[in-house]
């Protein structure tokens, strides 16, 4: 079958791929309805994450229809319609039943690599290097999903695939920010990164009651779509003093709570951003924190900061000195999706989550190139492209 | 830095440091939390979501039972109710501790007990040994840093910091 791969830094291709098949009696296979790029694969495309091997097939965020059932899978059955988590996760362990899903003891087949780098091994996710499992990604006519019972989900009728296949990774990344940071009614929130991710936070923490909700971002189309299908404000930090905007609308405290759905690759200006890219092309930082460091300059005081965009390894500059005389709270998570998919596709099917704008550009798996140039480069205004792979 | 000299300088650093990486990892030195080690004691230990009584150290998973005699077990409650700690280690005053040589030799006596000792957690709590392989995948490019990341890939289930 067709798929598309990543053949090396930022190259990507479409090849032959073998057809999946079932390992592990809790397995479904499924056939790939809508497959959307990540701005997490852009980390994977430049080598930021160097556990890919010419050949991975790429994908985490994907919907469809099932083809086929383990013997112990009892949840599903040949023909349902699912849109499926993109970490893999048993469902039995201590975190899993603790709802702190991505941290699953037993959804990576190389918990060494993580463990290494990080001091524990978390779950396992599709099409996102072998540090993470290793596992094929959604890119493709079929795909493998191990515990389907736990990470695959009916989408309701009424719910459209195009919206549904947003609760597979950004509705439920953004749930995930927005929930673990525990914003409350009347609070502040800021939110750097207008992406899927950034978008879907903001639109939780409106939904948990939040006072006012900015996000923050550089691209017009994206800000817009923030204003029109979210309901959130919006700041271009290129044009405005981003800190200080912050402070005149929070009355000189700063928001309660900022969450960075930017991740490791964070754009920004001055020269603080050219001092990142400096080291980060030097290799002697992994992950560029520009706008961490701005949340949590930014925050008030005894303010939450959650990380939700993706860090793999060691930053520079990091204003610990902030985070303690502030008293901040800091933290940061993979999705716990199965935690938050089924209240996701309840509102969606109550037109209370509405995701379909983020898919701007539909196309065929034999554009994966040109899906991921013009995801990458923000080409003819696109936010995410989606592949088709029965086009 | 004009944006193409930085993309070539990009390349060669990430393509140079990727490599580091790589060596580091499966010379069991990496930069991050720690290569594979262990207690001086030598016990390796997993919490398992499961109570004490749930889990009989003479009926141990396979991978573990295999050992037989040549390792000793251990039970205790986990504390918060977070189930029951298993720990496990080879007798006869081995450590298994291999060296970075012999890792890559392929032998590792300390590594292949903890990966026994994680799939026997996975058994008792999920019932199954999750795989990956074969999964689908395109064209190989032969590379030194495919290869490099394939050998810490195959070693990954006997390494970490378990």
């Amino acid at each position: 079958m067709k798929a598309v791969t990543w053949r090396g830094v930022n190259e990507v291709g479409v090849e032959d791929v073998p057809e999946p098949k079932i390992l592990n009696d809790h397995d479904i296979i499924l056939e790939v309805g809508l497959s959307v790029t990540c701005g997490s694969d852009l980390h994977l495309l430049g080598g930021y994450i160097p556990a890919m091997r010419a050949g991975d097939v790429l994908g985490h965020e994907f919907m469809g229809t099932v083809a086929e059932v383990g013997k112990n899978v009892t949840k599903h059955k040949v023909g349902d319609r699912v849109v499926v988590v993109s970490f893999t996760s048993c469902g039995q362990c201590w975190y899993c039943k603790n709802e702190l899903w991505s941290l699953c003891d037993n959804g990576n087949p190389n918990p060494g690599i993580t463990e290494t780098l990080w001091g524990q091994g978390i779950g396992g996710c599709f099409g996102y290097s072998h540090a993470l499992g290793g596992y094929a990604g959604s890119h493709a006519p079929y795909m493998r999903v191990p515990y389907a019972d736990q990470g695959a989900f009916a989408i309701p009728d009424g719910v459209s695939d195009e919206r549904a296949l947003f609760a597979s990774d950004a509705a439920p990344t953004g749930w995930t920010g927005a929930h673990q940071a525990e914003v409350k009614p009347g609070d502040v929130v800021a939110v750097w990164g207008a992406g899927g991710v950034g978008q879907m936070a903001a639109r939780k923490a409106m939904l948990m009651g939040a006072e006012q909700v900015v996000v923050i971002d550089r691209f017009d189309n994206r800000l817009q779509q923030v204003r029109q299908h979210i309901g959130a404000e919006t700041l271009d930090y290129e044009q405005v003093d981003v800190p200080a905007e912050l402070r005149e609308m929070s009355g000189g405290r700063g928001p309660d709570v900022c969450i960075e759905a930017v991740g490791m690759e964070a754009h920004g200006t001055g020269p603080q951003y050219l001092y990142d890219q400096v080291k980060q092309q030097l290799r002697l930082q992994s992950d560029r924190p520009t706008a961490l460091r701005e949340a949590i300059y930014a925050c008030r005081k005894g303010g939450t900061v959650f990380a939700l965009g993706v860090f793999a390894g060691l930053v520079d500059k990091f204003p610990m000195g902030a985070v303690m005389n502030k008293a901040l709270t800091l933290r940061g998570a993979q999705q716990h999706g199965h935690r938050y998919i089924p209240e996701i596709l309840d509102l969606m099917s109550r037109d209370e989550v509405k995701t379909e704008h983020l898919a701007t550009h539909v196309m065929s798996l034999d554009d994966g190139p040109k899906g991921y140039r013009m995801f990458k480069e923000k080409e003819d205004g696109c936010v995410r492209a989606v592949f088709r792979p029965g086009s | 830095m004009t944006s193409a000299l930085g993309s070539v300088a990009s390349l060669a650093a990430r393509a140079g440091g990727a490599v580091v990486d790589q060596v580091r990892s499966a010379l069991g030195q990496g930069g991050g939390a720690g290569a594979a080690s262990a207690p001086a004691s030598g016990w390796l230990v997993v919490s398992i979501y499961r109570e004490p009584s749930e889990i009989d150290v003479t009926a141990l998973p396979a991978p573990l039972a295999a050992y037989g005699g040549s390792i000793e077990t251990r039970v205790r409650p986990a504390p918060g109710g977070k189930g029951s700690e298993l720990a496990v280690r080879l007798t006869g005053g081995s450590s298994g501790k291999a060296s970075a040589p012999a890792r890559l030799a392929g032998s590792d006596p300390q590594g292949d007990l903890r990966s026994a000792l994680r799939q026997a957690k996975q058994l008792i709590e999920v019932g199954e040994v999750l795989a990956v392989d074969p999964t689908p995948h395109g064209k190989r490019t032969a590379t030194p840093g495919g290869a490099l990341l394939e050998a810490a890939t195959k070693r990954a289930p006997k390494g970490g910091v378990l």
